[in-house]
């Protein structure tokens, strides 16, 4: 009969454990969904993501690419004039939704580069300082301090430079990019740059450039019907 | 001259830091817990001692995959739990099971401060009590360990 009671005592801590997750899974997930219903800016997704996410275009358009992307990433960097031109071509029809996934490592300067720009759009500049960091990403991704240069170009795009250099290491700034790295994580998205068009993941050939103008367009044609 | 030991006496110094293996690994336990309904339900974690927890969690590392590294937390401080208690009431088998268990937890502990210190550049505080609860339980299984020896001899 002694030799039972490890056996009850390892059976009665299992259930308490199961039981307990269950009940505290259930209350989180109710309050993330309420958290999520009330300031939610992503149409149809209940994924986790920095909100309000950094958007570019027509606010109503029919086609939402939504970008993961690594600012230290060379892909990334080579897929961004591609982008700005994808996004010329649709107009109106496009909206872009930018999303931190710096890969630490391999790029050991992604973090701090995501921060930069989080910092950036905390006085409403982050498309500008994203679009400085991928044009100059071979002169800031090889140097060791990197934050002289950031605080450089935040001057260069009219930021507060002290308000910048108080909001890198912010709590807010390092907010947003885990809380994009979640979103991330609930797509499974390990590589970047990853699309995703009306919340659909571009693979494949519909990776590269022709055939992403191609899933917009059916994408479109599918928002027109 | 130290007085003889009897086999209960001799037991029970050898069953108590199984003891407080099982009670530590709960600690361990309700830490993992926490971390995994965080990240389960995309909650935002933050630390209240120290920065960083954000940086640490949303980091690559803080999936195997697609699984949470809580959970395997999780699952190694429950069998820890479980093979504590086995074998302080006695269960021979489950002492060298645990120590190569908590041995390898050791290993993890030391690879994820490793990738926090230098690779992440940040320290998350309940990734940080986690490895203090698997550096204490491997102190414990080597007293046990040692314990054990001494008995036999």
């Amino acid at each position: 009969m002694k030799r039972l009671v490890p056996l009850v005592i390892i059976v009665v801590v299992l259930i308490a454990t199961v039981g307990t997750t269950w009940i505290w899974l259930r209350s989180s997930r109710q309050t993330a969904n309420e958290n999520a219903n009330a300031n939610s800016a992503n149409p149809g997704s209940n994924a986790p993501g920095a909100e309000p996410p950094h958007v570019r275009g027509n606010a109503s358009a029919p086609v939402t690419l939504e970008e993961f992307a690594d600012f230290q990433c060379p892909s990334c960097g080579a897929y961004y004039p591609e982008l700005k031109k994808i996004e010329n071509e649709f107009g109106d029809n496009l909206r872009v939704i930018f999303r931190e996934r710096p890969l630490v490592p391999p790029h050991e300067h992604a973090l701090i580069a995501a921060q930069a720009a989080e910092a950036a759009g905390l006085q409403n500049r982050f498309w500008e300082m994203h679009d400085l960091l991928y044009e100059n990403q071979a002169t800031w991704s090889v140097g060791s301090d990197l934050v002289p240069i950031f605080v450089d170009y935040a001057k260069k795009i009219g930021l507060n430079p002290d308000q910048f250099m108080k909001d890198l290491n912010g709590e807010t700034v390092a907010a947003r990019v885990f809380q994009d790295g979640k979103r991330a994580h609930a797509y499974g998205i390990v590589s970047t740059p990853t699309f995703l068009v009306n919340g659909k993941e571009a693979k494949g050939d519909s990776w590269k450039s022709e055939g992403l103008r191609e899933m917009i367009k059916q994408a479109q044609r599918g928002a027109g019907k | 001259m130290s007085a003889p030991v009897s086999p209960s006496e001799s037991q029970a110094k050898i069953a108590w830091p199984y003891l407080a293996a099982a009670l530590l690994s709960l600690m361990g336990l309700a830490d993992a817990l926490y971390l995994t309904v965080q990240d389960l339900t995309g909650q935002n974690l933050r630390c209240t001692i120290i920065s960083g927890c954000a940086e640490v969690l949303g980091s690559a590392y803080a999936h195997l995959g697609p699984v949470p590294l809580a959970v395997l937390g999780a699952a190694a401080y429950f069998t820890v739990f479980s093979l504590a208690i086995l074998a302080a009431f006695g269960y021979r088998l489950a002492r060298p099971l645990l120590a190569t268990l908590v041995a390898v937890m050791f290993l993890m502990t030391l690879w994820l401060l490793y990738l926090q210190a230098f690779v992440i550049h940040h320290f998350c505080q309940y990734c940080l009590l986690s490895a203090a609860v698997t550096i204490t339980l491997t102190v414990l299984i080597a007293i046990a360990f040692l314990r054990n020896r001494q008995t036999l001899d």
